[in-house]
């Protein structure tokens, strides 16, 4: 067995770390419609969930069920081999492009053998990562042709015209970033934010590339289909625009492949111009003690957990809750004590901090917008971001030519 | 056979087959999607070859760029199942022989090459570095005549389309 896998140990590390990813990954898509649904309700007065599960938290699970069980009823005249092709291709390309971003900084040793935390590192993770977003296109722009049906037509025809003229705003607004990291590698750009250890956030790219960042982050809302710019399903106009005709697992999977991207697109704004899993504080023995803000966090989230589950109306929740923070609590000491686990957890405790910064601003725009007209939409993409974008792209070079990439 | 061969084989196999596909398809939006295949296909010869840049770009323009405009363009035109017609009498007499010296000149081609070399090495011509050296030094000014002549052909398309909407 050892001999096994020392001989296909690339293989086999490969693969634990791809279903590990998509376990994950899919949890999180779950949730994030749970925590979605929470803070619109918020925002808008209500309480949102509330019926399933402590807090609403089975709610995902209850979906998830009721999707699996539905009738999944095909329309008469689709054309069935695209149809059934379309959320399939959405789901994959989404989920894929999931597998160049790298979570931590540390190689992680399983059985002897040292990995990365992420799955592929690849000299052009920022190009191959644009490269399966530019076939995203197809899922949503086939699934409203192959209806057969006038509105997803019209969703299909609104959403690749978008997604064709947000796309040169998306890669153009990261040249900037590319010119002062020198490659395409998104550990490589991480690692040329953090050559001043003593700048700590002032390091990021995010100052020098503001303007960048916001081309960025406006281009690729559009690009997920996101409110403001969810005029390929706007709701009020076109039903559901490209997945009207779509029920069941197959409405699921664009469902999903619309939450996955939205996590990409986060784990891209904090590598690209958050210093991925670089730490907001400068290094230094003075700010030794941001080492345990992890533990804080955890311990702070533990112990409200454990405080709002005795108060909690229903027995169950009475029950979970506190077991939940329990569990928080005892994760936070962990930390504590163990000085090798608390270093190593540092990279990724940032990383997914800034990640779910970038999660709720996604809802809390969604929350706040209203949508865009389809004119409106064009001129932004045309008349604003792109001279923007090719603008921050001369300012960038001349500043590079002028002072040097540091 | 290596991991390679297979990938190739496979990936050469896609190809054929998705060209193929796309010509005896009778629905626009097939073909196209036949198309889309080969061009996917050949990214990943170019992986294979060790030209990663050139890979990511066929993507990216090919598949992702065009071939989303000639979709968007059948889905616009709302394109139907073409029609056949039987051979045209210049495709029997010219178009089997010419195929066939097509074919004949690329097997002797491939016939008479040497064994096959192996992928690009990193940081050679076709690396991003390589490839930037290449279009910025060496042939500077045939890329920068090539885009200027891009640049006519966009102003020629708007100057067509703008004088229809006026007349």
């Amino acid at each position: 067995m050892s001999a096994f896998f020392a001989q296909h140990a690339f293989w086999i590390v490969t693969i634990v770390k791809i279903i590990v990813l998509l376990f994950v990954i899919l949890t999180l898509d779950a949730y994030l419609t749970w925590f979605e649904r929470k803070v619109v309700a918020h925002i808008q007065s209500r309480w949102g969930p509330y019926r399933v599960g402590p807090h609403g938290l089975l709610q995902p699970l209850a979906d998830g069920l009721k999707f699996l069980f539905k009738e999944d009823p095909t329309p008469a005249g689709v054309d069935k081999f695209v149809y059934y092709l379309a959320p399939f291709l959405a789901l994959s390309l989404a989920l894929t492009s999931l597998a160049v971003i790298p979570f931590g900084p540390d190689p992680i040793r399983i059985f002897g053998y040292e990995t990365n935390f992420g799955v592929a590192d690849l000299n052009i993770g920022l190009l191959i990562l644009y490269a399966i977003t530019a076939l995203g296109v197809y899922g949503v722009a086939l699934a409203g042709w192959s209806s057969n049906s006038k509105y997803p037509l019209l969703g299909g025809l609104r959403s690749s015209a978008q997604m064709m003229s947000y796309e040169l705003a998306l890669t153009l607004s990261v040249v900037g970033v590319l010119l002062m990291a020198n490659s395409f590698n998104l550990r490589d750009i991480i690692a040329a934010q953090g050559r001043h250890p003593n700048l700590g956030l002032l390091g990021w790219n995010i100052f020098p590339q503001i303007l960048g960042f916001f081309c960025f982050f406006v281009a690729a809302v559009a690009e997920t289909n996101r409110a403001p710019f969810d005029l390929p399903e706007a709701e009020s106009e076109l039903v559901a625009g490209f997945h009207t005709e779509y029920a069941s697992f197959k409405f699921a999977m664009f469902f999903i492949a619309e939450y996955t991207s939205m996590v990409t697109v986060s784990c891209l704004c904090t590598i690209l111009f958050f210093g991925g899993w670089l730490s907001p504080f400068p290094s230094g023995p003075i700010w030794g003690w941001t080492h345990f803000l992890p533990t804080v966090f955890l311990g702070a989230l533990g112990l409200y957990l454990i405080w709002d589950g005795f108060h909690y109306e229903t027995v169950f929740g009475r029950i979970v809750l506190p077991g939940i923070g329990t569990a928080f609590c005892a994760l936070a000491a962990l930390f504590a004590l163990s000085p090798a686990v608390n270093a190593f957890i540092q990279g990724p405790f940032w990383f997914f901090s800034k990640v779910l910064v970038f999660l709720f601003v996604y809802v809390w725009v969604r929350g706040t917008l209203p949508r865009f007209r389809y004119d409106q939409l064009m001129a932004i993409g045309w008349k604003l971001l792109l001279p923007v974008s090719i603008g921050n792209v001369l300012l960038t070079s001349f500043a590079i030519l002028k002072w040097g990439a540091s | 056979m290596t991991a390679q061969l297979i990938i190739f084989f496979v990936l050469a196999g896609l190809a054929v087959i998705g060209a193929l596909s796309l010509i005896f398809q009778r629905h626009p939006i097939h073909s196209a999607l036949s198309l889309i295949v080969v061009m996917v296909a050949l990214a990943g010869l170019y992986l294979l070859l060790g030209a990663e840049f050139v890979a990511a770009v066929q993507i990216i323009v090919y598949a992702g760029a065009i071939m989303v405009l000639f979709v968007l363009v059948i889905m616009l035109l709302n394109a139907g199942v073409e029609e056949r017609t039987n051979f045209s009498k210049l495709a029997a007499t010219a178009g089997i022989p010419l195929a066939v010296a097509l074919t004949a000149f690329l097997a002797a081609t491939i016939a008479k090459s040497g064994p096959v070399t192996t992928g690009v090495r990193p940081g050679s011509v076709a690396s991003t570095q390589g490839l930037a050296t290449m279009l910025f030094r060496e042939f500077v000014y045939p890329f920068e005549l090539t885009s200027f002549l891009i640049l006519v052909a966009i102003l020629g398309a708007l100057v067509l389309a703008q004088r229809e909407k006026r007349s």
